[in-house]
């Protein structure tokens, strides 16, 4: 894991490669993050997996995030590891919410760490976020049909309701 | 070493029916003259009371099938492998006959829901009980498999017997495998026609349980 002052200077490195990528970065409980714009994020990773000095060569997860009160709403993450020095780093990209029927959008990486494949079909099936590029996006955990994103905030948990004490009605001999 | 034998008594004198009737050896010596043609009369009566049992064909051929429930080998989550544990030689349901996880529903008797039922997962189930010969029955093993449990939400199906016929819910987070084998015992006395109405007895409803008819295959 970079230090704090690692990491300012893998951000330094980075907005002087690739312009306009890294918007922001944190430092917290230990974990590095460079927060990316999304239109730069193959750049970012491209750049992270590929400089000598750097060599984060494998993804160690890919997954994504609502914040629904939040502007912009989703978050796209990715661990990268590198194996060598056993540093990791956290990239990311904050997508906005388009609004109903259009969905968030963002590069897949695929073609840079193929282990993205599932992770980025799981982060469409659950969050509906649409990877351009990815070789075959579809549902991966849910039925093909299934309509809606389950795990994004303003989806209900579904389900039955189930009769508790603290919901019954307090009448008593109701049951009859 | 002088090894004592006792003679095949074959010049043994046959006791009368009032005799030691009991008598292992006297009632081989019967069978065998049975065999041959030689038992008449009072011998042959008696014979015939001793080792003959009249029962209906229907019952004699449920309580065959209730003692040889041979489980499919199909398990869905977390009570799988309590499910699993039934066969060990902790639990050993080879007491009750059903022991053989069969490999393919073509020789399953008898399918046990073991875990959370998933919307994706129902249609497979589904096939998989039409693929099992007639008679078959399934136990809905623990909360999620009866009704979603803990897991109710928008990638389950709040309880299997949506999709198909459920003779025993077992219930339980997971079940024990004591509890799995108490539905097993359950379900072979609704095998054999005498169904434990647990709960219908105490609250005096008998009558109102849905059993059909045995020898009438599911659906039909």
């Amino acid at each position: 894991m970079p230090d704090a002052t690692g990491l300012e200077l893998i951000a330094h490195d980075l907005r002087d490669q690739v312009p306009g990528s890294v918007t922001d970065t944190q430092h917290y409980r230990g974990i590095a993050t460079l927060i990316v714009d999304p239109q730069q994020i193959l750049a970012t990773l491209t750049w992270l997996r590929d400089t000598p000095n750097q060599a984060y060569g494998f993804l160690a997860s890919l997954h994504a995030s609502d914040y629904l009160p939040a502007t912009p709403r989703f978050g796209v993450h990715y661990e990268l590891l590198n194996m060598d020095r056993v540093e990791r780093i956290h990239v990311k990209a904050l997508l906005d919410d388009p609004g109903e029927p259009a969905l968030p959008e963002i590069d897949s990486c695929v073609s840079l760490f193929p282990a993205a494949d599932f992770q980025e079909r799981e982060a469409y099936d659950m969050f509906g976020i649409a990877f351009r590029g990815h070789p075959d996006l579809r549902r991966i955990l849910m039925p093909e049909e299934y309509e809606g994103w389950p795990q994004r905030r303003d989806f209900p948990i579904g389900g039955e309701p189930v009769l508790f004490t603290h919901n019954e009605p307090k009448t008593p001999g109701w049951y009859e | 070493m002088e090894i004592k034998r006792t003679k095949v008594a074959s010049q043994a004198t046959l006791p009368s029916a009032e005799g030691s009737g009991n008598d292992f050896r006297v009632r081989q010596l019967r069978a065998r003259d049975l065999l041959r043609g030689d038992l008449s009369g009072a011998d042959l009566e008696a014979h015939v009371e001793q080792s003959v049992l009249t029962t209906t064909f229907e019952r004699a051929l449920n309580w065959a099938r209730s003692n040889a429930l041979w489980p499919a080998t199909f398990g869905l989550a977390c009570c799988a492998i309590e499910m699993m544990s039934i066969v060990t030689s902790r639990y050993d349901s080879a007491r009750f006959g059903a022991e053989v996880f069969r490999a393919s529903p073509r020789q399953a008797d008898m399918l046990i829901l073991s875990g959370r039922v998933s919307i994706k997962m129902a249609p497979v189930i589904r096939r998989i009980y039409d693929q099992m010969l007639e008679p078959k029955w399934v136990i809905a093993m623990g909360a999620c498999a009866s009704s979603a449990g803990v897991f109710n939400n928008y990638a389950l199906v709040a309880g299997a017997d949506k999709f198909l016929p459920v003779d025993v819910h077992v219930p339980g987070c997971p079940p024990r495998p004591e509890a799995l084998i108490h539905g097993i015992l359950k379900l072979q006395r609704k095998v054999q026609g005498e169904p434990d109405l647990g709960w219908r007895t105490r609250y005096r409803a008998e009558g109102t349980e849905e059993l059909g008819d045995p020898t009438v295959p599911h659906g039909a």
